[in-house]
């Protein structure tokens, strides 16, 4: 427990980050004291990352003051931070691929006399660093070959090895198993034991009631208060999050399933080994599993975006294993990017221009010219449908909220009338609001008779949104849940399965 | 079941070679296979080609376009490239010319410290070229492609302008019978400098922090900045060495050629890419080793000497450079797929 005494090593006043068209972080105070962990909570995009990040030095606030120690700091970079103690461990991997573990754990701070690195001093000290840490993992191997759970313990690896005092960790559970979370638990109260502070983000609350003294709430990049874990519950952690409670988050949605539109029969790709299920109108199937555990590249290798090595796609009654990504949508197939910046959106095009990539192969051209009118005007009506705000249609994309562009990607969806919804993350970097929104277009969508597939690493939205539920672990569908069977205990169960459904 | 054992039994002495085949690819990349098709084919096309004499003559000939390569190497593998080598061999020549001229009429006696200086004038502009090159990439996040480009013509122009086109001659001969065709223990002077280079490129990547902090930029730039390394000045560093080393290559050419040139260095920066991927540096950076890129240099060497002694024309071989550039990236992509991949 902490007490008022231990000292504050980390306190923020009035912290706000702001990006253009969007305050990612809005005049928040925050705590950290020695020897606890503090747990920051709060959906995607609720300003979480944007709170380490200032305090790790990896991006410098527009306003508000970071003290460490009582101090006020200006960090310029993630060096500055180093050297008040301030080591994280970033959702995002900080690791180079190309180099070898050991290169990676010293990366920036290698050991050795001047300008030359001592690589045998390197190579010990990871080893005695994984050997205190109890981790297995050869320190000459190639980042780029190791398992995401090794690559995980590199990086745990990679930020204790500094004399850190505060130390911060951005999901670190997100692709352990239960035995390696227990394992990282262990290594985290013997840090506390020394007195160094750690800022904890995790979605799992029953996980970090283990370990944590205080959780600080945030929606929507404002803090909504801080309490101390002994005195709360996880349904009261929930509604500090969403403002609501869990039962007003999800729309209900009617199912009426038809016969399946897409049958899926032993698909195998890299990744993905053997997975077989069908896909039917009107009822939605949600996608469950962890990160690396095949969930979206099953998908994605089922439109055509990598190659598939065996096994058969049906759609609509006609083979299209192994089509061209373009192929699939003709043939009625929308999906939906799990990563709207880098293979969604045209940043650099305005709403409008978005829409219209959508609406555009639908309308037929006229003597070779597209009808840029009734484009024009289909535009409007799609962005009425998703309820995109006039002023922002003409804005680049760019410059939109996480809600506003992925409302903007799911109406490119709706430029032609596709059979098939494939939505990899639906609601990943988005607000609250835009939450609801989108959650009332998956709705609208299976109750006019579509397919929908959602699949999601945030497991509440996978359960509460399916009719259906695949549970994906290890490239295999490990449980197909349907109805009542759909609960955290029985999907958790699942997602750490070695075989596939019994065979 | 028992149909697929069998089928593998009888494929296993083909598939053991094919798995040795793949093994050296992922390490060394294309440049083996290339070595041996290069040496067959010349051997067969010219009897002159195995002859010792003629491989001594190659690592000599090769020794310009090494040390050009080294510091192209620097800059691909912080993932950009170097497009105004050549250039800035030229204006290093042309500096150097200058001044070495200008200084011998003042003081002719002083015919050690004209060359000295000159060489510094000549090191002088090159590492501002590279420092141009630095700053725009780094920190004002200019395509490399454009940056280099763009300051080829600027450095070209410059060089051009300096001479009106016309060769600067009148340095000192001391200048040209050193550095040219001196001998040091039995050993031509560039190669001697070419040795020097080689080993100080090598301790650099391998032994010193700003060898690792340039494989880690290239390797993945926001980890290397989140891993607290100055992601900025290491670019800056490795543009500004870049030059430099062809600075140098740039004043031997010059001691070859006894006197300062503004064409000098003309096709020297595809070469020296084309060595540096030959050799297994990824296009896409923090994949490379010095020891490979210097065979790779002494490939290119190889092939433009075998392709001479088989009296191929010099337009022919233009054409077969490019294609076996392009076929190295090629190759590069397929060998970045297998080495990233999770076997």
């Amino acid at each position: 427990m902490t007490e008022a005494s231990d000292p504050v090593l980390i306190r923020t006043r009035g912290l706000t980050k702001r990006y253009p068209g969007v305050v990612a972080l809005d005049a928040v105070d925050f705590e950290l004291r020695a020897g606890e962990v503090h747990v920051l909570f709060g959906e995607n995009g609720a300003g979480k990352s944007t709170l380490i990040s200032m305090v790790a030095g990896a991006s410098e606030p527009s306003d508000g003051v970071i003290e460490v120690r009582g101090e006020p700091v200006q960090f310029r970079s993630v060096a500055d931070a180093r050297e008040k103690g301030i080591s994280a461990v970033f959702q995002e991997f900080s690791l180079v691929p190309t180099m070898s573990v050991a290169e990676n754990i010293f990366l920036g701070d290698e050991p050795g006399r001047g300008i030359f690195t001592d690589r045998g001093a390197m190579r010990r000290r990871a080893r005695e660093l994984f050997a205190e840490l109890d981790f297995d993992i050869d320190p000459y191997a190639s980042v780029a070959r190791l398992s995401r759970a090794q690559q995980q313990m590199v990086e745990i690896a990679k930020a204790f090895h500094s004399d850190v005092s505060i130390l911060i960790l951005d999901e670190p559970t997100a692709s352990l198993t239960n035995h390696e979370v227990d394992h990282l638990f262990r290594v985290i109260e013997k840090m506390k034991a020394r007195g160094v502070g750690i800022i904890y983000i995790s979605h799992r609350v029953q996980e970090f009631a283990r370990i944590a003294e205080r959780v600080t709430v945030l929606r929507d990049g404002a803090k909504i208060g801080t309490v101390d874990i002994a005195d709360t519950s996880e349904s009261q952690l929930v509604e500090m999050m969403t403002g609501r409670a869990i039962a007003e988050i999800y729309p209900v949605i009617k199912r009426s399933p038809a016969e399946p539109v897409l049958s899926v029969r032993n698909l195998s790709a890299p990744g993905i080994d053997d997975v077989s299920f069908v896909v039917r109108p009107g009822e939605v199937l949600g996608v469950a599993g962890l990160v690396g555990s095949g969930k979206s590249r099953c998908f994605r290798a089922l439109m055509g975006l990598i190659p598939t090595e065996g096994g058969s796609v049906t759609l609509n009654g006609s083979d299209v294993t192994g089509r061209s990504t373009r192929q699939m949508m003709r043939g009625g197939v929308y999906y939906l990017t799990a990563n709207r910046k880098a293979e969604g959106l045209q940043l650099a095009f305005s709403v409008r221009n978005n829409l219209s990539q959508g609406v555009m192969p639908a309308m037929p051209s006229r003597a070779g010219l597209l009808p840029w009118g009734r484009i024009a005007a289909k535009v409007e009506a799609i962005a009425e449908q998703v309820a995109l705000p006039v002023p922002y249609r003409s804005r680049l994309a760019a410059q939109l909220s996480g809600g506003n562009q992925q409302k903007t990607l799911f109406g490119r969806g709706l430029g032609w009338d596709y059979d098939v919804y494939i939505l990899d993350e639906p609601t990943v970097g988005v607000d609250m609001g835009a939450r609801s929104e989108i959650y009332r277009l998956i709705r609208d969508l299976a109750e006019a008779g579509k397919a929908v597939i959602a699949i999601s690493s945030d497991l509440p939205e996978a359960m509460n949104l399916a009719h259906r539920l695949l549970v994906f672990s290890k490239g295999r569908i490990a449980a197909e849940l349907e109805g009542d069977d759909i609960n955290e205990a029985s999907v958790l169960a699942h997602f750490f399965d070695d075989e596939g459904k019994a065979a | 079941m028992s149909d697929t054992v069998s089928a593998e039994g009888r494929g296993k002495g083909r598939s053991g070679l094919v798995a040795i085949l793949r093994s050296i690819f992922l390490r060394l990349g294309v440049l083996p296979f290339f070595l041996v098709i290069a040496i067959v084919t010349f051997s067969l096309l010219s009897d002159r080609f195995l002859a010792v004499g003629n491989f001594m003559n190659v690592f000599r000939q090769s020794v310009y376009l090494l040390l050009v390569s080294m510091g192209q190497m620097l800059a691909l593998l912080t993932g950009g490239f170097d497009l105004s080598v050549g250039a800035v061999i030229a204006l290093t020549s042309v500096t150097a010319a200058l001044v070495m001229v200008a200084l011998a009429g003042i003081m002719p006696d002083a015919v050690w410290l004209v060359i000295a200086l000159g060489c510094l004038a000549g090191l002088f502009a090159a590492s501002l070229v590279g420092v141009v090159n630095g700053i725009g990439v780094a920190y004002f996040g200019v395509s490399p492609f454009i940056m280099t480009l763009g300051v080829s013509s600027v450095v070209a122009g410059i060089s051009l302008f300096l001479t009106g086109g016309v060769p600067v001659s009148g340095m000192p001969f001391e200048f040209g019978n050193i550095f040219g065709f001196g001998r040091l223990f039995g050993v031509p002077v560039p190669v001697l400098v070419a040795l020097v280079v080689i080993v100080a490129m090598w301790i650099l990547m391998a032994r010193t922090r700003l060898g690792a902090h340039i494989y880690a930029v290239g390797g993945n730039e926001k980890a290397a900045k989140l891993s607290a390394i100055d992601t900025k000045a290491t670019l800056m560093t490795a543009y500004g060495l870049c030059a430099l080393i062809a600075s140098l290559t740039g004043l031997l050419l010059t001691a070859r050629v006894e006197s300062g040139e503004a064409n000098l260095g003309g096709t020297v920066a595809l070469e020296s890419i084309a060595a540096c991927v030959i050799a297994g540096v990824s296009l896409r950076g923090g994949i490379g080793r010095v020891e490979n890129v210097v065979l790779g240099a002494i490939f290119i060497t190889l092939a433009q000497n075998g392709m001479n002694l088989a009296q191929v024309s010099s337009y022919m071989q233009m054409v077969l450079l490019g294609g076996v550039l392009i076929l190295a990236v090629v190759f590069d992509q397929i060998r970045y797929r297998m080495l990233m991949g999770r076997a």
